[in-house]
């Protein structure tokens, strides 16, 4: 149990920077996700905690501890791989005492430990098998009750649901999810599944490009996207985003022939930039389909409607951009229909059209 | 549950091929260890014999003991399993950490390291005898099983080098990472999980290395005068020998490798990339 500070940590592979001066604050018993595409740097980053990977500039602490410069095993981690290589040699039961036994402890607390992590994971019955006698979900079981056997201040894990078949996958979120917060352990948790992020995490850091764009809780990190890729990346269908431009000095805000008026936070960011084209961004829930104008609405004309059970997806052209939007299941919309977009105004994001940040 | 249709005639008639040629390799390969077999465990009497019976008809040890028995065979026995194990021992001792080294770390050189591994074997040994002879003696490495074992360890080395590599590149390196993360060292984590895991492999590359040290005739002969191994004695003697010495010393000679082709070749094939069940 521990914070775990990281101070502008930087990591390069040759001429690529995979992680680019990072800095970030995990709280003791936080569960974060690192949250992003395939070579965002998020495993490097983690592997950098891990001290798997030697950091090429910056710091790394575990409270008040400086673990920059000490090889992994004196981190005191342990660590759950994608692979979750499992020793094949070994049966589950000493899979598990693994690093128990490398901490020397008694014989008797052994046993007790391995049975509880095992019962935790409901894999007693497997101890004395072999993996390759295992299907790839209770290895995976194995793996984690490896990792919270033995005593260590953070438990990081790269990507440990993302072999599982989805089914397992659904099961074993939620699985972990209980169990993590029975641990009352500092978690550090590598996905590029949105999906699990925002499951599972006390807080999400979205990474693109060896650099972190946003740390904040799962829902202000879907709502109030901190960037144009955070509100891209997160969320099925993702965030919508639609030329527009402030006017009156930030009093309103026009989209095509629509004019919106801003309230709140948004209406104080319009204000401080005054008038300039931006990105305007919005959810496919938090657009309205009406089938005839109104004062603040957007033509266009829907493309695809696609029944999704709880509610419809609608594809809609307006002149701006193809805009996905929610409708209530029992809407009568048809394909090749005209349609009229009222948007929430309290729900929109203005960003800066140029480097994507949120104003 | 349908029957599946039979494969049309032409695949058929090609299996049939391939089988035929299967069988044809194989017995040219297999007849004639079967005849120095049948010879090697008949009577003298018969292994004058002629025509030379196909099937044995008495079986007995006379033939064999004669041969162990024979003046200087038991001493280059002696000196080719010495020389076999120094050779197992040092190749791997030097084979296997770059083995390891190839498999996993990218550094710079690695490709060229590589083919300069191979290119080792671009020398015929028949071309350097003469100043390996020289040096040798001035080394006071003539004539001796280590000397004979530097050699075959010089020969066997890039094979054992790019065997061990594929070896630990099927050991994935998460194994040792998380034995790390558990509390290992790198040599702890190398020592209790991969190198565990490798075993069978790296067995089966030591014995490919013995069998090449007990086979290699040229080096030895050249290299040696009392001290000889079996083939260098073998080949010195073959020819001038009864003919019953002739088929025990071939068969004694052949039984190892096929010993060895038994036990290993599961791993053989799993190191040149075709699985085997």
């Amino acid at each position: 149990m521990a914070e775990i500070r990281i101070e502008n940590v930087r990591k390069e592979f040759g001429k690529v920077v995979a992680v680019k001066d990072v800095s970030l604050v995990i709280p003791d018993r936080e569960f974060i996700v690192l949250l992003g595409p395939s070579g965002c740097g998020k495993t490097t980053l983690l592997r950098c905690i891990a001290g798997l990977e030697q950091v090429d500039g910056g710091r790394v602490y575990f409270g008040d501890r400086d673990v920059t410069d000490l090889p992994v095993r004196q981190r005191r981690i342990s660590m759950v791989f994608q692979s979750y290589a499992v020793f094949p040699h070994m049966t589950v039961f000493e899979n598990i005492a693994f690093g128990l036994r490398m901490q020397h402890k008694p014989d008797v607390e052994v046993k007790r430990r391995v049975q509880a992590a095992a019962e935790l994971l409901h894999i007693e019955e497997l101890l004395a098998r072999y993996p390759a006698q295992l299907s790839g979900g209770q290895r995976q079981r194995v793996a984690v009750a490896r990792a919270i056997a033995y005593d260590a201040d953070v438990l990081l894990m790269d990507e440990p649901l993302s072999n599982l078949d989805a089914l397992l996958r659904l099961e074993m979120r939620a699985e972990l999810k209980r169990l993590i917060e029975e641990l009352q352990t500092t978690v550090v948790y590598v996905t590029h599944d949105q999906v699990e992020a925002l499951s599972l995490g006390d807080r999400i850091a979205v990474m693109k490009q060896g650099e972190i764009l946003q740390v904040d809780s799962p829902l202000t990190v879907y709502d109030r996207p901190a960037a144009h890729f955070v509100g891209s990346f997160i969320g099925n269908p993702p965030m919508n985003f639609l030329p527009a431009r402030v006017i009156d000095g930030g009093a309103g805000l026009t989209v095509g022939e629509a004019r919106l008026m801003l309230v709140g936070e948004m209406a104080d960011a319009a204000r401080r930039v005054g008038s300039q084209e931006v990105w305007l961004g919005i959810r496919a829930e938090n657009i309205e389909p009406l089938t005839g104008p109104g004062p603040t609405t957007l033509p266009g004309r829907i493309l695809v409607v696609e029944p999704l059970g709880s509610h419809t997806l609608l594809t809609v052209r307006t002149a701006e951009a193809m805009i996905k939007v929610n409708a209530r299941a029992d809407a009568p919309f048809r394909a090749d229909q005209p349609v009229w977009l009222k948007l929430s105004a309290d729900k929109v994001r203005l960003l800066d059209k140029t480097t994507g940040r949120a104003l | 549950m349908t029957a599946r249709p039979a494969p049309p005639l032409s695949r058929r008639l090609s299996r049939v091929l391939v089988y035929l040629a299967a069988i044809l390799v194989a017995l040219y390969i297999l007849a004639p260890i079967y005849l120095i077999a049948v010879m090697a465990f008949s009577p003298r009497a018969v292994v004058y014999g002629y025509p030379k019976p196909l099937l044995p008809t008495q079986i007995s040890l006379e033939t064999i003991s004669f041969f162990i028995n024979s003046y200087g065979i038991l001493d280059s026995v002696k000196n080719s399993v010495l020389v076999a194990v120094f050779t197992l021992v040092i190749s791997l001792a030097i084979g296997a950490p770059a083995g390891y080294a190839l498999a996993r770390y990218i550094f710079p050189g690695g490709d060229i390291y590589r083919i300069l591994i191979l290119s080792t074997r671009a020398f015929p040994v028949v071309i350097l005898s003469i100043p390996l002879i020289t040096t040798y003696i001035s080394w006071g490495l003539d004539d001796s099983a280590l000397g004979v074992a530097l050699l075959h360890t010089a020969m066997a080395l890039p094979t054992t080098i790019l065997v061990t590599s594929s070896i630990f590149v099927g050991v994935s390196k998460d194994l040792e990472e998380a034995a790390m993360t558990m509390g290992c060292t790198r040599a702890g984590a190398f020592r209790r999980v991969a190198l565990p895991l490798a075993l069978p492999g790296l067995a089966a590359s030591a014995i490919f290395t013995f069998m090449l040290s007990w086979n290699e005739v040229f080096a030895a002969a050249i290299l040696t005068l009392q001290n000889q191994t079996l083939p260098a004695r073998l080949i010195v003697q073959l020819n001038q020998s009864p003919i019953p010495f002739r088929f025990a010393g071939g068969f004694f000679i052949l039984v190892p490798a096929i010993v060895f082709m038994l036990f290993a070749r599961r791993y053989l094939f799993s190191l040149w990339g075709v699985k085997l069940r």
